[in-house]
């Protein structure tokens, strides 16, 4: 019953970025541009070299079909983990909206599950759009597919509730380079979104396999493709524990940021 | 002090506010009775803030007692949040709204309905004269208008309690007596203020009673009236000596006065008639180059109970 009153007054923050969004919608609508480009530029541009891939199961697939969920995965990540981190570090350090906030009946635990559920609203449009275009595609090779769109809201709630507990971390605007240059820039190189892992060598391989975009894409590209099996359900069990985990140092590292 | 528990709208007892191994308030005692404007009086760094922050729920309670609106900010933080206004230190604006939008949201935080979120908007922009500005951005305000925005989201949900934490500070002196007035005009309706400012003339023009905090405590405690016939005389005879003057001083002010407070700029007797001490400086030929009879202030209590001025 509590956490539920808190999930349902964080609606309020959801209710304020709407607002703020109101003056500048172009900046959502650019997300939804980015995974396009990607698939496009790369999925057809190196579709074009590559042609086709095979999957664990010994079908033969198109390698934009190959792509196209992990650029998926990406987008869901890419777009809660700049709302979580760029947008709440100003709100957080800059602005202290938050503290304006802290003095209504709204809690920490409000902010944070309302930056995540508005996070997650932008990723549903991302999402949607992306799936929109591999329906139109014929990208989708398998109707395990219908359920691609609630585990990418779970990959972007994963990656949310990561940005968040990453940006109270955070001290300067220098302290970005980071997480985008360190950790989010290699996941995407390196988490079998363009070739599959076995491409690369063991200690790569390893690292991969450990990075939760590596699971995300895995999953999604699971369901699009039709490949799901014990590789999906320990993807999924990952990214729940992921999940928790993040959301826990996320509530912690606010509440010490902003309760002193 | 107030007497039964129920009729004070804040009490502490006690109340200890530490950051690690500093102490920010020490064990103070204070009852903030409903209808009143109480004021927290004192030099920055001797508590003040912490203490608005404890009442405001927004820092724990380290020790002692505290009660807000008869609940426990520790246990109830949401519904006494939901009765204050706070106007904090520092404006926390919501930079990414206009200026109208921020009452609007503010009021949603709330769960104040859309429909008298916006009637309430209207009135107190034009409370705090700024409907002109209500569609401008809040980066375009000035300060006093920052501030004054501050106070109508503050009062957005009619609070019981009103929390100013220097609410003039780095105004020019325009802005200030414009904020005054409404916080004045807040006081004659009936609400309850708690005002914290290391400015005196504040403190006596808006507070009905008032502490002055020192170093985490609580050194005196009365309306200003009272703090003023307890500490000091009626009035103040202010001298100011050339260099030379000052040096030729030593010992011939004795006796003049009740107390005589040496300050870098200049010398304060402290005496029931100026005008006749004043006579007396002169008949002991006492060279002087400007004299100033003035009624005491809260700036004199302050300097008799700490020996130290308040501002500089």
């Amino acid at each position: 019953m509590r956490a539920w009153d808190v999930v349902w007054k964080a609606r309020r923050l959801v209710e304020r970025n709407i607002m703020v969004y109101r003056h500048q919608w172009i900046v959502i609508l650019s997300g939804v541009a980015e995974p396009i480009f990607y698939l496009v530029g790369i999925g057809m541009g190196l579709g074009g070299l590559v042609q086709t891939v095979k999957l664990s199961d010994g079908r033969v697939i198109s390698y934009t079909a190959y792509v196209a969920p992990a650029l998926l995965a990406t987008a869901a990540m890419n777009g809660a983990v700049f709302e979580t981190i760029f947008n709440v570090f100003f709100k957080l350090n800059f602005a202290k909206t938050y503290d304006g906030i802290l003095a209504t009946p709204m809690g920490i635990g409000e902010i944070a599950i309302g930056e995540m559920l508005w996070a997650l609203m932008r990723a549903t449009l991302y999402a949607v759009s992306m799936l929109v275009l591999m329906v139109v595609l014929g990208l989708i090779l398998s109707p395990w597919a219908i359920l691609a769109l609630p585990v990418t809201l779970f990959v972007a709630a994963t990656f949310a509730a990561t940005g968040l507990a990453g940006t109270a971390f955070l001290r300067t605007v220098q302290d970005f380079d980071i997480p985008m240059g360190l950790i989010v820039m290699p996941m995407f190189l390196f988490s079998g979104t363009f070739f599959p892992v076995s491409a690369y060598p063991t200690p790569i391989q390893l690292f991969m396999q450990a990075t939760p975009l590596f699971h995300s894409i895995s999953l999604i590209r699971g369901l699009t493709t039709g490949v799901v099996g014990g590789q999906q359900a320990v993807d999924f069990a990952y990214l729940l524990g992921f999940f928790s985990l993040m959301m826990v140092i996320a509530m912690r590292r606010m509440e010490r940021k902003l309760i002193k | 002090m107030s007497g039964a528990t129920g009729d004070a709208l804040v009490r502490a007892r006690k109340l200890t506010k530490r950051f690690g191994s500093f102490t920010a308030v020490d064990a103070v005692d204070f009852d903030v009775r409903p209808g009143e404007s109480f004021g927290f009086l004192g030099p920055n760094g001797a508590g003040k803030t912490s203490t608005m922050r404890m009442i405001a729920c927004a820092s724990p309670v380290t020790d002692g007692e505290l009660s807000v609106i008869d609940m426990n900010p520790q246990t109830q933080a949401r519904e006494i949040k939901a009765r204050l206004g706070v106007v904090p230190q520092t404006d926390n604006l919501d930079t990414e709204l206009t200026v109208r939008e921020n009452l609007e949201m503010y009021a949603r935080y709330f769960d104040i309905p859309g429909s008298v979120a916006r009637s309430r908007a209207d009135e107190l922009l034009e409370f705090v004269q700024l409907d002109e500005r209500a569609k401008d951005q809040v980066e375009t305000l000035s300060g006093g208008m920052k501030r004054r925005l501050t106070i109508a989201r503050a009062l957005i949900n009619e609070p019981d309690l009103i929390i100013f934490d220097e609410p003039t500070t780095g105004l020019d002196p325009q802005a200030r007596h414009l904020l005054w007035d409404r916080l004045y005009r807040l006081k004659q309706r009936g609400a309850t203020l708690i005002i914290t400012t290391h400015y005196m003339d504040e403190a006596e023009q808006l507070c009905d009673r008032l502490v002055v905090m020192d170093k985490a405590r609580i050194a005196a405690e009365g309306s200003p009236r009272e703090l003023i016939d307890r500490y000091s005389t009626k009035e103040v005879l202010e001298l100011r000596f050339g260099d030379a003057e000052r040096a030729g001083l030593d010992g011939r002010l004795e006796g003049l006065a009740q107390r005589v407070e040496v300050l870098p700029d200049r010398t304060l007797l402290y005496t029931d008639d100026g005008e006749k001490t004043l006579d007396e400086v002169h008949q002991r030929n006492i060279a002087v180059q400007s004299a100033l009879v003035r009624r005491a202030s809260l700036e004199d209590v302050f300097l008799s109970l700490t020996g130290r001025s308040l501002v500089e």
